[in-house]
């Protein structure tokens, strides 16, 4: 089996789509670890599922709805009751765009 | 016998009786925990004063056939997962990004097992987020095996295994997406229940691995896991993946003898000659009670660890996702090695390039070990199998090789990928350590399953021995 290649600049995107910070030395060792991991996930490659249909669940449930009606909720003091900021009954969050800063 | 050393149902008994009172019921629970914790680190939080209050509630209402039959469990104190959200008491999930979350609503099952007059005793010890199979991934220090401090009680539900195993409650609840109820249970051994996916609500419970991911508990037998079940069973209109199945009577199913019962014996290829040769001593028991034996093999076994910790690390990516430090707990740089772990690998098997090979090609490997199962149970009612092909390892044996550890729910997490019920029974010792034999069965067999290990339990009652601490 080759060993599964995973190149520094990877982890540093993969870091980047899952909004991780990583230190260096975390990087380098996520590196050798998914490596080894994904090295032994490699196994799945010689199984043969050309006829095969994906399974996301077992429950064999679809479109599973409820009547539109409402219900009992938070009140807004209870959804922001563990907020690190909040304002005015609103969270505070970071700005999305460096521009508007 | 200590009040505290009981089953949930002598207890139960022994309160109608008026033998005792909830309240020092309580009492020696709580002086149980503040003799064993510094020992064993099973407890995130102790609800004391809220557990003394409740008890002396329970104590005034009485427990009188009108009291019981509404509320099943007056007056019992149970310790809870550590990943259940339960109001105004904080929830940390065994990570330190939640050291400070106090939720504003209860998990569907604290909702349940609240009604049924349960009172909450503690918050149990995890791996954090439930990522591990030893404990050792708790950011608030490792919970130790009651049976060997110098050993790991099994994860992710360690707190909750060494906690009941230890005597410092009656019953305690867990969650299991990989093994997290059965390795534990079988490490610390006691019995631990994985109910069907969609049995039992997920709904407040933080999530792992969403198609995964199933409540379960873990007891000091069968007729207490029976019990519980009753309780947590079945859909409550806030979790979607509950199909509409009617939940049976679980508790009067439990004795009455077991009858042309097949059982398929799987055995993994490595396991040590001890732990064997207690495997076989119990499926000899089972024979001796008339059910017939013949042995089994998934032919996809092999791919069930690369299969399950793909589809689990990608849906521990989305899972995870929400927690920017906005609405609940800290920023993101708070995750530990594991969840970053698990996150990286989600997300690199859900991208752009890497989604077919990976994720994909994990999910139709899945479909294949559900049609083994499938197959298996056209020939079989029940599948017994050992929870781990190795006995309680050291603290630290595994914590340097991510993927050593991964391998350890080798035989547990086949069942999560199928959807399917199982529950891990004490078979033995060695070395004073315990050994667990595990049934599976078809989606929605637990009355089966629990009625066969009942009367494993009754003919081998391993469950009644108890560590010295």
């Amino acid at each position: 089996m080759t060993p599964a290649k995973i190149s520094s600049s990877q982890v540093k995107h993969i870091a980047k789509l899952a909004d991780l910070k990583l230190t260096s030395t975390e990087a380098k060792r996520l590196q050798k670890q998914l490596a080894a991991i994904l090295a032994y996930a490699d196994r799945l490659q010689a199984v043969n599922t050309a006829k095969v249909m994906p399974t996301s669940q077992v429950t064999g449930l679809e479109n599973v709805t409820r009547p539109d009606q409402q219900g009992a909720c938070l009140t807004a003091g209870q959804a922001l009751a563990n907020a690190a900021k909040k304002k005015n009954h609103y969270f505070v969050i970071p700005p999305i765009s460096e521009q508007w800063h | 016998m200590a009040l505290n050393e009981l089953t949930i149902h002598a207890a139960r008994t022994g309160l109608q009786a008026k033998q005792f009172s909830s309240t020092e019921l309580v009492k020696a629970c709580l002086a149980r925990i503040k003799q064993t914790e510094s020992k064993i680190n099973a407890l995130i939080t102790v609800c004391e004063p809220s557990a003394l209050r409740e008890a002396k509630k329970a104590d005034q209402n009485g427990y009188q056939p009108s009291v019981a039959s509404r509320q099943p469990l007056a007056g019992i104190p149970l310790v809870i997962k550590d990943i259940f959200s339960t109001k105004g008491i904080k929830t940390t999930a065994g990570a330190k990004l939640l050291a400070n979350y106090v939720p504003v609503y209860d998990a569907t099952v604290v909702t349940r097992l609240k009604h049924a007059g349960a009172i909450i005793l503690a918050k149990a010890n995890l791996d954090a987020w439930a990522h591990g199979s030893s404990g050792e991934n708790s950011e608030f220090g490792p919970t130790k095996n009651p049976w060997d401090l110098s050993r790991v009680p099994g994860g992710s539900s360690s707190g909750s295994a060494a906690s009941v195993a230890a005597d410092q409650c009656l019953a305690a609840m867990g969650t299991d997406t990989g093994g997290s109820v059965r390795l534990p249970a079988s490490f610390c051994g006691v019995v631990g229940l994985k109910p069907t996916y969609g049995r039992v609500s997920r709904y407040g419970a933080i999530a792992l691995a969403s198609s995964l991911d199933s409540m379960g508990h873990l007891t000091k037998d069968v007729t207490d896991a029976a019990l519980i079940l009753q309780i947590t069973a079945g859909p409550d209109g806030r979790d979607a993946t509950m199909p509409d199945q009617p939940v049976p009577d679980y508790q009067k199913n439990l004795s009455p003898p077991l009858k042309n019962l097949t059982i398929g014996s799987l055995l993994p290829a490595k396991m040590a000659p001890p732990l064997k040769k207690i495997y076989q001593q119990a499926l000899t028991v089972l024979a001796k009670q008339g059910a017939k034996m013949i042995s089994v093999k998934l032919p996809h076994l092999d791919f069930a660890i690369a299969a399950y910790y793909l589809i689990m690390s990608s849906e521990v990516s989305a899972n995870l996702a929400r927690f920017d430090g906005t609405r609940f707990g800290a920023d993101r740089q708070k995750f530990g090695a594991e969840a970053k772990r698990r996150i990286m690998l989600g997300t690199y098997a859900l991208s752009a390039g890497y989604y077919d090979a990976y994720y994909r090609q994990a999910l139709k490997v899945r479909t294949l070990i559900a049609q083994d199962f499938a197959q298996t149970f056209t020939k079989v009612d029940l599948i017994a199998t050992p929870v781990s092909p190795e006995l309680p390892f050291k603290l630290g044996e595994k914590t340097a090789d991510p993927l050593k550890m991964y391998l350890s729910d080798l035989l547990t997490v086949p069942a999560n990928l199928a959807g399917l019920p199982a529950l891990s029974i004490p078979s033995g010792y060695v070395k004073q350590l315990p050994v667990g034999i595990q049934f599976l069965g078809p989606l929605f067999s637990e009355a089966k399953i629990l009625q066969t290990a009942y009367h494993y339990e009754q003919q081998a009652p391993w469950q009644k021995k108890r560590p010295r601490l």
